[in-house]
C-alpha cells in the first residue's frame, strides 16, 4: 500500500496544477439537441457523437467505472483493463478532458470518506497518466459517501459504490 | 410585596442580562445533590430519577398581546413552562412534570408558593416563574427555583428581553434549575448548527441550516443548490465554516451569519473540508487533499498562510482543540486503518491514543477536557467515549450507524447523527455520558452533521 501511496502522490504532483474549476458534468446531453457541424448532409449518424460523455459511456460499456475493496483504493488488474480502454478511448480524442469522481460507500464517516474518494480517484487518474494521458486533461473530484449509485445497504450495494467514475466534460 | 421589589430590580437590566438574586438566599443545604452531582466521567443517574421537580405555567401580573404570544402572557406562561420542562426532562437527572398537568399558581404566589398544593403532589422541587409585558415592549421572565421539603427558595433569576427572545428566558431558567441541582454547568441556551437532509438516498439534499439546541427556531442557511457538509459554529455564534461543492468540489467556506457573507477559508485548487475551530475562535484547523494525500492545516481565522501540522502518506482529517488550546486530536489511517492520535497545537508530538481493535473517527474533545467523543468503527458505526490518554473506552450508542459526536457546552451530553439502514435516512439523537438517556431531537426534516455551540452569549 505504501508503494502505491508513493507512486500516486508523484504522478500527481505533477498534474497538481493541471486541476480547473469546472463543474464536472451530470447529465449526459441528449444526442439529438447536439447540433452536428457537418456542412454536407451526410446520412446522420445514430447515438451519441463521438468525444462526448454519452458516446465514452457508450464505448465504455461499463468500464468508465472501476470498483475498490473496503478502505483501498489501488488499481487492481480489472482496474487495469478499464483504465486501459479508458486511456485509449482519451488519446484518440485527443481535445477532451474528463474529470474522475471518487466515491466511499455509505459504511464510514464522511469525512474520511471525502479523502478516501479523493484517493480513488487520484489513483485511477494516476494509473491513466502513467499510459499516456496528459495529466492537464484530467481532473478529480471526491464525492465521499454522498452519492451512491447503489441504494441498499448491503455488501452487494457498497460494492457498488466504492468506485471511481471516469466522464469526459464536453 | 415581595414581588415587586424584584421586578423594580429587574426592570433595570438590560436585554437578556440575568438578574442577580436580590437577596442573598440563606445557605441551604440541598439534599444529596452536591454529593450525587455528576462530579465524575461517569455519571451514576440512579439516586436522581426520583427528583420530582414541579413546573407549572409562568404566572402574569396583566393579560397582554405581545408579539411573542397574540394570546397574551398568560398563554406564553403555559408556553415558558413547557420549554422548562421540556428542557429538563430525558435528561436522567430529574422527573419533571409540566404545566399540562399541573394546576396554574396566581401571579402572587410565584413569590409566596402555595406549599400544600406541591408538598400533597409529592414535588421535592418547584419551579415557578412569571411573564410581564413592559411598555416598551420588552418582556420581563422571572424563575424561581423552591425546595418543597424545606419551604424555601434555592435560587432565582430574571431577565429583560426582546419578546422574539423569549424561548431564551426559559432555557436560562432551565439552565439555572439544572446547574443549582446538579452542580453543572448550563447548557440549554446554546444553538446547533447541522445539515438539514431531504429527498432519496442517490439523490440527497443537503442544506445548511441552524437551530435552538432544542430544536426550536429552525432556519436554513443554504438553498440546497449544491451539497452543505459538516458545519461548526464559531465559539461567538458570528460565522459558521462548513463544506460546500457550490464550486463543484468541495471547499471549506466561513459563512457571515449577519451579512450573509461567505468567503473561502483558503484559496487553493485542492479540495479542503473537515473545518475545526479553536477555542478562542481565531484559528480554523482544516483538512485539505493534495494529489490524493489529505494532512491538517491551520489558518489563521481572518485570513493568512495556512500551516500544514501533519505530513507523510496517508489520510490525516478532522481535529479538535483541547479546551485549553494546547493540544488536538485528530483522526489519521497512517498505521493502516482509521485510528486517533494527540498532538500539540503546532503539530509537534504527534501519537496514537486508540487501541482497543475496530476503526477510530471523528474524535471531539470535551470542553471540559476530561474526555474525548469519537465514532467507532467495528462492523456497526458507534459512538464512544474516552480519555484524552486513550483509556476508559465507553460505548454510548448502539445502533446501526451513529456518528459525528458533538458535545454540549457542559460536556455532559453529546448529540450525533443517526443512519437508518437501507433508507439512509439521518436524525440526531443525544446521549448523555452514562449512555442510558437517548433521545432524538424534533427536525422538521432529516438531520445529520450536528455542531453544537457554546452557552450563548
Amino acid at each position: 500500500m505504501k508503494k502505491i501511496v508513493l507512486v500516486a502522490t508523484f504522478a500527481s504532483v505533477m498534474a497538481l496544477s493541471a486541476c480547473k474549476k469546472e463543474a464536472p458534468a451530470e447529465i449526459p446531453p441528449p444526442p439529438q439537441n447536439i447540433v452536428t457541424p457537418t456542412p454536407t448532409p451526410p446520412p446522420p449518424p445514430q447515438g451519441p457523437i463521438p468525444g462526448t460523455q454519452a458516446h465514452f459511456a457508450r464505448e465504455m460499456a461499463g468500464r468508465d467505472t472501476i470498483y475498490f475493496d473496503t478502505d483501498m483504493f489501488n488499481v487492481d488488474a480489472e482496474d487495469q483493463v478499464a483504465l486501459r480502454q479508458q486511456a485509449t478511448y482519451l488519446q484518440q480524442y485527443s481535445n477532451i478532458r474528463a474529470t474522475i469522481e471518487g466515491h466511499a460507500d455509505e459504511r464510514g464517516t464522511r469525512e474520511y470518506n471525502i479523502a478516501l474518494g479523493e484517493r480513488r480517484a487520484t489513483a485511477a487518474k494516476n494509473y491513466l497518466v502513467s499510459l499516456g494521458v496528459p495529466a492537464d486533461r484530467l481532473s478529480v473530484v471526491s464525492y465521499g459517501k454522498e452519492r451512491p449509485v447503489a441504494v441498499g445497504s448491503n455488501e452487494q450495494a457498497w460494492a457498488r459504490n466504492r468506485r471511481a467514475v471516469t466522464i469526459v466534460l464536453n | 410585596m415581595a414581588l415587586r421589589t424584584i421586578l423594580l430590580a429587574a426592570g433595570l437590566c438590560l436585554v437578556a442580562v440575568p438578574v442577580a438574586a436580590q437577596d442573598a438566599a440563606p445557605p441551604l443545604e440541598v439534599p444529596e445533590v452536591e454529593e450525587e452531582g455528576l462530579s465524575g466521567s461517569v455519571t451514576d443517574d440512579s439516586a436522581w430519577q426520583d427528583l420530582g421537580i414541579a413546573i407549572p405555567a409562568f404566572a402574569t401580573n396583566r393579560e397582554t398581546a405581545t408579539p411573542a404570544n397574540a394570546q397574551g402572557t398568560g398563554a406564553l406562561g403555559v408556553e415558558l413552562g413547557r420549554v422548562v420542562f421540556n428542557d429538563l426532562r430525558n435528561n436522567g437527572l430529574f422527573r419533571p412534570v409540566g404545566p399540562d398537568a399541573l394546576p396554574r399558581p396566581g401571579y402572587p404566589e410565584i413569590t409566596a408558593p402555595a406549599w400544600g398544593t406541591w408538598q400533597g403532589r409529592s414535588a421535592e422541587m418547584l419551579v415557578q416563574g412569571y411573564v410581564r409585558a413592559g411598555d416598551d415592549g420588552r418582556l420581563t421572565v422571572g424563575c424561581y427555583l423552591y425546595d418543597v421539603q424545606l419551604q424555601q427558595e434555592l435560587v432565582r433569576e430574571g431577565w429583560v428581553i426582546a419578546p422574539a427572545e423569549w424561548r431564551r428566558a426559559a432555557h436560562k431558567c432551565a439552565d439555572m434549575v439544572y446547574s443549582r441541582l446538579s452542580g453543572e454547568s448550563p447548557f440549554f441556551d446554546s444553538r446547533i448548527a447541522y445539515i438539514a437532509e431531504t429527498g432519496p438516498k442517490d439523490n440527497r439534499v443537503k442544506r445548511l441550516a441552524i437551530m435552538d439546541s432544542d430544536g426550536a427556531n429552525h432556519r436554513f442557511i443554504t438553498n440546497g443548490q449544491s451539497s452543505a457538509l459538516t458545519p461548526r459554529y464559531s465559539p461567538d455564534y458570528s460565522r459558521i465554516a462548513y463544506v460546500s461543492y457550490q464550486n463543484g468540489y468541495a471547499r471549506i467556506y466561513v459563512y457571515e451569519i449577519d451579512s450573509g457573507r461567505q468567503t473561502l477559508v483558503t484559496q487553493s485548487q485542492n479540495p479542503t473540508f473537515a473545518p475545526r475551530w479553536s477555542p478562542d475562535g481565531r484559528t480554523i484547523l482544516y483538512s485539505m487533499a493534495v494529489a490524493g494525500n489529505t494532512d491538517i492545516y491551520r489558518v489563521p481565522a481572518t485570513g493568512g498562510t495556512p500551516q500544514r501540522l501533519t505530513d507523510g502518506p496517508g489520510i490525516d482529517v478532522g481535529g479538535s482543540y483541547s479546551p485549553d488550546g494546547s493540544r488536538i486530536v485528530f483522526e489519521s489511517d497512517r498505521s493502516g486503518s482509521q485510528q486517533i492520535y494527540v498532538m500539540d497545537a503546532g503539530g509537534g508530538n504527534q501519537r496514537r491514543i486508540s487501541f482497543f481493535g475496530g476503526r477510530s473517527a471523528t474524535p471531539e474533545w470535551s470542553p471540559r477536557g476530561d474526555q474525548i467523543a469519537f465514532t467507532h468503527i467495528a462492523g456497526d458505526l458507534r459512538v464512544a467515549v474516552m480519555t484524552p490518554s486513550g483509556g476508559g473506552m465507553r460505548h454510548l450508542t448502539s445502533s446501526w450507524q451513529d456518528e459525528a459526536p458533538t458535545w454540549a457546552p457542559n460536556g455532559r451530553i453529546v448529540q450525533f447523527f443517526r443512519t437508518a439502514r437501507n433508507s439512509g435516512e439521518t436524525s440526531i439523537w443525544q446521549v448523555d455520558l452514562t449512555g442510558r438517556n437517548e433521545r432524538r431531537l424534533n427536525t422538521p426534516v432529516g438531520a445529520s452533521d450536528p455542531a453544537w455551540g457554546p452557552v450563548l452569549p
